[in-house]
């Protein structure tokens, strides 16, 4: 039902110029988000950036979740055609975790500790919604079993601290997919995940993007995972997008940012002692 | 000590951890020659960083030990064949306070591993003061100075740091002993690559000069390659297999495990539809 409201002559979502600030110690503003312009399709895209870079605070922007004293602007930031900066704030509450959802980092820090993992999920349902508890609850069971977890009603009741991380990632994506959103905001989904449990939850992600036509926005710092993952990558460093790369194009990056990065990364059975280091350049950041 | 270098290993044999009914590490042994850089690599849960725990004393051992080993040429160049034995019984027990001396740990993240009221000075001249050393001022600027930061550093608290400058701290404060063996518990998981560069380059270079002895243990299988000769996979608490890093590099690995581990590490790959 969603779908139908999306006109498809626009992007699902356009960024121009977007700016975000905070207030700094000397009374002035500091901006960590400089003028950020894209759009997003029902496509794979992803953010790459050194911490600092301004990747969260874009993705969090998009879905107002930017702290209270930051001051966001922009030439133009809508959703589906809406405006989401001049939007009155019940608009903008039903959009978020309904229309647009977000993946965060840490299950630890951010499941609720003291409510069991299917009632997180009910919650989102509930608050978007109109259904009935008990349809509610076949649902979210519905949704951890599309995450791939085995055994769906014993993780229901279960609470975040009795599962592993990567139990927790999958039952934040169930939550988040719960009530179908157009697009997904993961921000560092799989940072805190082994290396054969991330490859396990991008595949969920992958195919519920390409079984739904999602929108996807990828915030990660892992240059090479996201090249692997996502169709198209932006390279931001100090809160500007430094260069815009097409999937596997990761080798002819011009900017020499996105060099350095990927010339201090280790690979395997290609040792390079001493291994290069980033040569920061200030006019990078002008 | 410098004239030492290099001429200290471990050995550790039949290593078993257990908290109440959990075994966290079950039967593990492996050496460690002196001057070689051994890498442990698993995912989380898998006992690696155990391992390291035990050694040091943080975990308790229900079996097993854990030996310092000499090198036969370095400790009597003139008599090869008995210097072992007589190496070995001057070497310090596990446990003791010189023992702890030549075993240093730098541990994952740099921003919960360093005292956050303690200015950098406090942080490194604890370590001289436990063990009696003279001389505080001159050696920590010479450790400062080691790790790549200036003496101008020597009187910030931690969170005027960033995480790559913690993570230099928490080295100096190891290297400020001068240990022969150095237990890294994956030192750069918490960095950016950029930086995780520098302090693997940091480390690389340390090695070299002193002639240390590396126990590292990660999850990134190119991070443990890159550092180290040899490397020891392990899955819930047991060893998996055994590899030197050039087989890794050349894709010869044998168990499915390790395959895998393998696989992951070079990105997602799409199902073809």
């Amino acid at each position: 039902m969603n779908n139908a409201t999306h006109t498809s002559n626009e992007p699902l979502l356009v960024v121009n110029d977007l700016r975000v600030a905070y207030p700094a110690r000397d009374g002035g503003m500091t901006e960590v988000v400089r003028g950020v312009s894209f759009s997003l399709g029902r496509e794979r895209l992803g953010i790459v950036g050194e911490s600092g870079s301004g990747k969260s605070q874009t993705g969090r922007a998009i879905l107002g979740l930017t702290a209270p004293e930051g001051r966001i602007s922009a030439k133009r930031l809508s959703f589906d055609g809406i405006d989401l900066l001049n939007c009155p704030p019940q608009q903008r509450r039903a959009l978020r975790g309904g229309r647009i959802a977000m993946i965060l980092q840490d299950p630890k820090f951010s499941l609720n500790p003291v409510m069991t993992i299917g009632k997180q999920i009910e919650e989102t349902l509930l608050a978007h919604t109109k259904v009935s508890r008990a349809a509610a609850k076949k649902r979210s069971l519905s949704a951890l079993e599309s995450v791939s977890i085995d055994d769906p009603e014993r993780v229901h009741r279960l609470y975040p601290h009795e599962v592993s991380g990567g139990m927790g990632q999958r039952a934040m994506i169930a939550m988040m997919l719960i009530a179908e959103p157009d697009m997904l905001i993961a921000d560092e989904p799989t940072s805190a995940l082994d290396v054969t449990v991330q490859l396990q939850v991008l595949s969920i992600m992958d195919k519920l993007v390409i079984d739904r036509g999602m929108g996807l926005i990828f915030v990660s710092h892992d240059l090479r995972l996201v090249s692997s993952f996502c169709d198209r990558i932006l390279v931001m460093y100090a809160g500007k997008v430094v260069e815009e790369l097409q999937a596997g194009g990761l080798a002819h990056a011009k900017h020499p940012y996105t060099r350095g990065l990927m010339a201090c990364l280790p690979q395997l059975g290609k040792p390079v002692h001493p291994l290069a280091t980033l040569d920061r350049q200030p006019e990078w950041a002008l | 000590m410098g004239a030492g270098s290099a001429s200290v290993g471990l050995s550790v044999a039949n290593l078993r951890v257990q908290y109440d009914g959990f075994v966290a590490v079950a039967d593990t042994s492996f050496a460690v020659q002196p001057g070689e850089s051994f890498g442990i690599v698993g995912e989380s849960g898998s006992g690696k960083s155990t391992v390291l725990r035990a050694i040091c004393g943080l975990a308790p051992k229900v079996a097993g030990t854990v030996q310092l080993t000499a090198s036969a040429a370095a400790s009597n160049p003139s008599n090869p064949s008995n210097a072992q034995p007589v190496a070995q019984a001057a070497l310090p027990a596990p446990g003791s306070k010189a023992f702890r001396r030549l075993v240093q740990m730098v541990f994952q993240d740099p921003y919960g591993s360093l005292h956050p009221r303690q200015t950098v000075d406090r942080i490194l001249a604890e370590p001289l003061a436990i063990h009696n050393v003279p001389d505080a001022e001159a050696r920590i600027e010479k450790a400062l100075d080691e790790v790549g930061l200036g003496s101008g550093f020597r009187f910030r608290y931690p969170h005027q740091l960033s995480g790559g400058q913690r993570q230099r701290i928490a080295i100096a404060r190891a290297l400020i002993l001068e240990p022969q063996i150095l237990l890294l518990d994956e030192p750069t998981s918490a960095l950016d690559a950029s930086v995780q560069a520098e302090v693997l380059n940091l480390l690389e270079d340390l090695r070299q000069r002193k002639g240390l002895t590396f126990i590292m243990v990660s999850h990134d299988l190119a991070v443990v390659t890159h550092l180290c000769e040899r490397l020891m996979v392990m899955q819930r608490g047991k060893t998996v297999e055994m590899l030197a890093s050039s087989d890794l590099a050349a894709h010869q690995v044998k168990d499915p495990y390790t395959q895998s581990l393998m696989l992951a590490s070079e990105g997602f790959k799409r199902a073809a539809a």
